[in-house]
C-alpha cells in the first residue's frame, strides 16, 4: 500500500494497440484501463538518497482494487511492523512500539513517507489519470530506447495535488517511462525516470524508477519491485483496522 | 561662602525649589528608562540564552543555516565525543546537548484512538544525568504548576496553558508525532508527569520538556543532538570571551568542505541579538547626551528666569563692588548644589522604582498571546552600577550648564546703569 500511486503508475499491462492517433483522452484512459487489476501482493524496496547518506526500507504491500490498501514494513529494524492502512480516502499508520494506531490527516499528509521522496498526499492521490486530467499532446520522442508520446496534463480540479503532469507514454505499451508533476504556479514539484521495465504475468512493469521531490535536497528515492504478483485472493480482514494490530 | 549660598538657597525656596524638582524629574526619568531597557535587553537575552542559544552554540554548519527550521536530518553525530573534547578544550564553561524538534502531540481516549491533537514544539535536555545544568539553567522546579517534576525516562513536562487546552493532566500518556533523524514518522508515547510555566507565551501555548535520551531514541538519533550549548559558569554573558573561545574552536574543528563539520557561533550571532547588544552600549551615551541636552536647556531657561527675578538682587550686588566674575562663580556653586540635591533625590527615586519593577515587573502576557519570540511576558527592570550614574552626573552637569549659559548675562550689565534701575 505504500507507494500506491507509484505502484500503479509502474504496472501496466502489456496491450499491444494498433490504433495509431489515439486522441489524448483515449491514451489516459488506456493508461488508466491498463493499471487495473482487482488486486495484488508486491513486496518493495525503497533506497533513500538522503541529505545525510542512504537507507534501505522493505515493504510488503497488499492492494485491493485501488482504493484499499495494508502495508507492512520489513526493514530496517526500527520500521519493522510498522503497518499503514488506506481504506478509501483515509489511512492510519500502527507503530507496534507504542501500540497506537494514528489517522493520518490534514498536514500530516504532506510528510515524507519513511524519509522518502513520496508523500502520503502522493500516497492518497486517485490514481486514474483520465478523472484528473485533460490532456494534450505535445509532440513525440524516443525514450528509453521507446517511442514515446509527450503528453501535458492539466487537472479539472482546483484540489487536485499536482495542477499540471507532464507524461512521456510509451506508444506500444501505454506505459508511462517518465512524469513530471507540477504545481499551480508552473514550478516543477517533482519527477518520476523510470529505468527498468519487466514483462510480467502478461503485463510490462516498471520494476525500477527514481521518484524525486526536486524542492528536497538528496538524489531522489529508487524504488523497486522484489516481487508482484495480481489477482490473488487477499482475506477481507486484512483491510480492517484490526489487523493493524495483529 | 559655601555655607552662605546653602543659606540662601534653603531660606530662598524659589531659588532653589524649581531648579531642584526639574533635576530630580529628570533624573528618576533617565534611571528608570535605563534601568527598564536595561532588565528587558537583559532578559531577552537571558531568555534566549536559556532556551535557544546559551552563550556559545556548537552545530553542524549544515545545521546552523537552517537552525530556525530545527533541522535534525542534519545534527551533530558523535556529540559524546565532541562534549568531552569541549570539556576539555574549554573546561571553565558548562556544556550541554539539547534537541529541539516539532510535531504533533496525541492525546489517546480509553480505547488508544485519537481523543486530541496539537502541534507541538519541543526541548529536549539531559534530565537525569546527577552532573546535569539545565535544571538551574532552565529553572524547572521553579515552573511546575501541577504535577511534579520527571524522575525517570518517558515523563515529560508540559506547558500549562498547552495542557489546558489538550484537557490533560498529570498521570495522563501522550503520544509524540514526529519525524525521525532519517525522515521517517517517530511515534513515541510519554506520560505527563506535571505542568509548567515557560515564563514565555511561545512556549506555554505548546511546547513539552522532555529528557535528551527519550527523544534520542523517539527521533532515532542515538548518539546525536541537533545543538552543544555552552554557558559561562556565572551565567553571565561575555561577549569579548564567546568570541574568542567561538574563534578558537573554529579554527580547530570547522572545515569549510564539510557541511556536517562543526561551528560554534556566539549568542548574538545566532539569536540576531547583537544589534540589540550593541544597543546597550551605545544606550547610555544615548540616554545621557539626550538628557544633557534637554535638561540644559530646560535649566537655562529657568536660570534666566531666576535671573530676571533676581535682577534687583544682582543689581545691588555689582553696586555695591561685587565683581561680576565672583557672582557668576557664586551663580555656578548655587546650581552646583542644586544639581547635586536634585540629582541625588532622583537617582534614589529612580533606583527605588527601578528596584520595585526589578521585583515584581510588569506583566504584559496578554501583549504577549500571539509573540513567537522568546522573551518573558514579564518585563523587569535591572538595577545595575550605571543605574546611579545614568542620571546623577548629567543631572549635575546640565544643572550647571544650564546655569552657566544663563549666568552669562551678567556680564551685558552695564554699572553705568545700574543705578538708574535701582531707583525705579
Amino acid at each position: 500500500m505504500k507507494y500506491i500511486a507509484l505502484v500503479i503508475l509502474m504496472i501496466t499491462p502489456a496491450f499491444l494497440f494498433s490504433q495509431n492517433n489515439p486522441s489524448p483522452a483515449e491514451i489516459l484512459k488506456k493508461i488508466d484501463d491498463n493499471t487495473i487489476s482487482d488486486s495484488k501482493v508486491v513486496i518493495s524496496r525503497m533506497v533513500i538518497h538522503g541529505r545525510r547518506g542512504e537507507r534501505t526500507v522493505r515493504a510488503k504491500t497488499w492492494q485491493r482494487n485501488t482504493s484499499d490498501s495494508f502495508t507492512e514494513y520489513l526493514d530496517p529494524p526500527r520500521e519493522k511492523g510498522t503497518k499503514m492502512l488506506k481504506l478509501g480516502d483515509q489511512l492510519w499508520t500502527y507503530s507496534p512500539s507504542t501500540d497506537r494506531t494514528i489517522m493520518i490527516s490534514g498536514h500530516m499528509l504532506r510528510q515524507s513517507v519513511m524519509g522518502s521522496d513520496l508523500s502520503y498526499e502522493d500516497m492518497m492521490e486517485d490514481p486514474f489519470l483520465s478523472s484528473l486530467y485533460e490532456g494534450e499532446i505535445a509532440g513525440s520522442g524516443e525514450l528509453l530506447g521507446r517511442q514515446v508520446w509527450i503528453m501535458d496534463l492539466t487537472a479539472k480540479k482546483d484540489d487536485t495535488a499536482y495542477a499540471r503532469r507532464k507524461i512521456w507514454v510509451d506508444k506500444e505499451r501505454y506505459l508511462i517511462l517518465k512524469e513530471e508533476l507540477y504545481a499551480k504556479s508552473g514550478k516543477l514539484l517533482k519527477q518520476v525516470d523510470i529505468h527498468e521495465v519487466k514483462f510480467i504475468e502478461g503485463r510490462w512493469i516498471a520494476v525500477s524508477a527514481t521518484y524525486k521531490d526536486v524542492l528536497k535536497e538528496g538524489d531522489g528515492t529508487e524504488m523497486m519491485i522484489e516481487s508482484i504478483s495480481f489477482d490473488e485472493n487477499i482475506p477481507d480482514y486484512i483491510f480492517s483496522k484490526a489487523s493493524l494490530r495483529k | 561662602m559655601i555655607k552662605f549660598l546653602i543659606k540662601g538657597l534653603l531660606r530662598d525656596r524659589s531659588r532653589s525649589l524649581f531648579p531642584v524638582l526639574t533635576v530630580s524629574s529628570g533624573v528618576f526619568l533617565a534611571v528608570v528608562l535605563y534601568s527598564f531597557m536595561n532588565g528587558v535587553i537583559a532578559d531577552m537575552i537571558n531568555s534566549t540564552a536559556r532556551y535557544q542559544t546559551g552563550h556559545v552554540k556548537v552545530m553542524t554548519q549544515a545545521y546552523a543555516e537552517e537552525s530556525n527550521q530545527m533541522p535534525n536530518d542534519l545534527a551533530l553525530t558523535g556529540i559524546n565525543e565532541i562534549t568531552q573534547t569541549l570539556k576539555d578544550n574549554y573546561p571553565d564553561m558548562i556544556w550541554t546537548a539539547r534537541i529541539k524538534f516539532g510535531g504533533l502531540l496525541d492525546i489517546p481516549d480509553e480505547k488508544g484512538e485519537t481523543k486530541d491533537q496539537g502541534p507541538v514544539t519541543g526541548l529536549a535536555v539531559d534530565l537525569f544525568s546527577p552532573s546535569s545544568p539545565e535544571w538551574d539553567l532552565l529553572r524547572i522546579e521553579k515552573s511546575i504548576i501541577r504535577g511534579r517534576i520527571p524522575v525517570e525516562r518517558g515523563e515529560i513536562l508540559i506547558g500549562d496553558e498547552f495542557a489546558g487546552k489538550l484537557d490533560i493532566a498529570p498521570g495522563d500518556t501522550a503520544t509524540l508525532i514526529s519525524s525521525t533523524m532519517f525522515g521517517s514518522m517517530a511515534i513515541y508515547n510519554f506520560k505527563i508527569a506535571g505542568t509548567v510555566r515557560f515564563g514565555i507565551s511561545a512556549m506555554d501555548r505548546g511546547a513539552i520538556l522532555a529528557d535528551i535520551a527519550d527523544i534520542q531514541e523517539a527521533l532515532d538519533m542515538q548518539d546525536t543532538a541537533g545543538e552543544l550549548l555552552g554557558y559561562f559558569p556565572d551565567n553571565i554573558y561575555n561577549d569579548e570571551k564567546a568570541a574568542e573561545i567561538a574563534a578558537s574552536f573554529n579554527r580547530q574543528f570547522k572545515d569549510p568542505d564539510d557541511r556536517f563539520s562543526p561551528i560554534m557561533r556566539t549568542l548574538p550571532v545566532e539569536s540576531g541579538l547583537s544589534d540589540y547588544i550593541a544597543m546597550i552600549d551605545s544606550m547610555g551615551v544615548i540616554i545621557v547626551s539626550i538628557f544633557i541636552a534637554a535638561m540644559s536647556i530646560v535649566l537655562w531657561n529657568s536660570g534666566l528666569m531666576g535671573s530676571l527675578r533676581r535682577y534687583g538682587e544682582i543689581g545691588v550686588r555689582l553696586a555695591v563692588g561685587e565683581n561680576k566674575t565672583h557672582i557668576y562663580k557664586t551663580l555656578i556653586l548655587e546650581s552646583l548644589f542644586i544639581g547635586i540635591f536634585g540629582s541625588v533625590i532622583g537617582t534614589a527615586a529612580g533606583t527605588g522604582v527601578s528596584y520595585l519593577m526589578q521585583i515584581y515587573g510588569i506583566d504584559y502576557g496578554y501583549l504577549m498571546k500571539n509573540s513567537s519570540m522568546m522573551i518573558s511576558n514579564v518585563y523587569r527592570a535591572k538595577v545595575s552600577t550605571g543605574s546611579f550614574f545614568i542620571g546623577f552626573i548629567p543631572g549635575i552637569v546640565s544643572t550647571v550648564l544650564g546655569a552657566s549659559i544663563a549666568g552669562t548675562g551678567i556680564y551685558r550689565r552695564q554699572t553705568a546703569s545700574l543705578f538708574k534701575e535701582l531707583e525705579v
